[in-house]
């Protein structure tokens, strides 16, 4: 199946239903392979068996970030390609995005209270960590709000467009301003700066996320095309009995 | 650093990954059944797509069954 035959929903349907569970079953693989492996990881010299935090905080927030990602693609496939599938990956994509960015911020919270003393302190990068909630949270508003999908979809993408911006902030928040929160380490130039036998188990976790992200992602949006027929269905009994 | 002395802070994070990540699969399970029980009630009715084919009583049923 071409990528461009998935434009048309039935086919995106028949898709999803194939892919979902395979999916879903390498998710729960690579995530035990991943959990063995962080629990395995040695303690950090300074923080400790806090670092085991690390294994949720940071593909939380990659997520979080991709999650917006996935939304500015998609509202870019709304408002200038104007792709049927378009405006359905961007909302199914909120609420999941929104979660991670929550659970980033819960983690980090409850490493940031034995590392610094503080659950929360607003420096730049869990300042900006936050509006990224809070834009997902004012995105999901806007689609419930705005009973008409279409006109939700506009309106939707260009905020999402706007609080890209938002992205390369919590990026560089770090080397922009002077932050309690730690400089970048893994993704740097020059190398990550932690060792292979936390950076491994960092990344299989990561790659469980992301897995994880794009299966619920695939059934959200598979929820959002049966909604929407749902919808289309009571639009046409209601035409029909008026 | 005591393991033990923070070993508070590493449980509660597991514990909050495992209730956000059940809460997401849940949502999107519920979800899913919502909307196939919602379509499988409207087609019951005669309300159908126009490109969809025509279902049966049994084929209908089964869908209710699926959802």
């Amino acid at each position: 199946m071409a990528i461009a035959d998935l434009a048309n929903p039935t086919r995106f349907l028949k898709f999803a239903d194939r892919t979902i569970p395979w999916l879903g079953g390498l998710t729960v693989i690579v995530f035990a392979y991943g959990i063995d492996q962080a629990m395995l990881a040695p303690d950090d010299y300074q923080q400790g068996a806090t670092v085991k935090i690390m294994f949720l905080h940071v593909p939380s927030a990659w997520l979080g970030m991709l999650g917006w990602g996935v939304m500015s693609v998609a509202a870019l496939g709304t408002l200038v390609w104007r792709h049927p599938l378009a405006d359905v990956a961007a909302k199914a994509a909120a609420p999941i995005g929104a979660a991670f960015t929550l659970l980033c911020l819960v983690t980090g919270s409850l490493w940031g209270r034995p590392e610094w003393g503080t659950y929360w302190v607003w420096d730049a990068r869990l300042t900006s960590e936050l509006v990224l909630l809070l834009l997902y949270l004012g995105v999901i508003a806007l689609w419930r709000t705005v009973e008409d999908p279409s006109r939700a979809a506009r309106a939707a993408a260009i905020l999402t467009l706007v609080g890209a911006i938002d992205l390369p902030i919590i990026k560089f928040s770090v080397d922009w301003w002077n932050t309690l929160h730690q400089g970048a380490s893994v993704f740097r130039i020059g190398g990550s700066t932690i060792n292979s036998s936390i950076l491994i188990p960092l990344f299989i976790m990561a790659a469980a996320f992301t897995l994880l992200f794009f299966t619920l992602h695939l059934a959200a949006m598979r929820n959002e095309i049966l909604r929407r027929r749902v919808r289309t269905l009571r639009l046409m009994q209601a035409s029909a009995v008026s | 650093m005591n393991a033990v002395n923070h070993m508070g802070f590493i449980i509660a994070s597991y514990a909050a990954a495992v209730a956000v990540v059940g809460v997401l699969i849940v949502w999107v399970t519920l979800d899913y059944r919502a909307q196939r029980l919602r379509l499988a009630d409207l087609e019951m009715r005669g309300v159908t797509r126009r490109s969809a084919p025509a279902r049966s009583e049994p084929a209908i049923e089964q869908a209710k069954e699926k959802a």
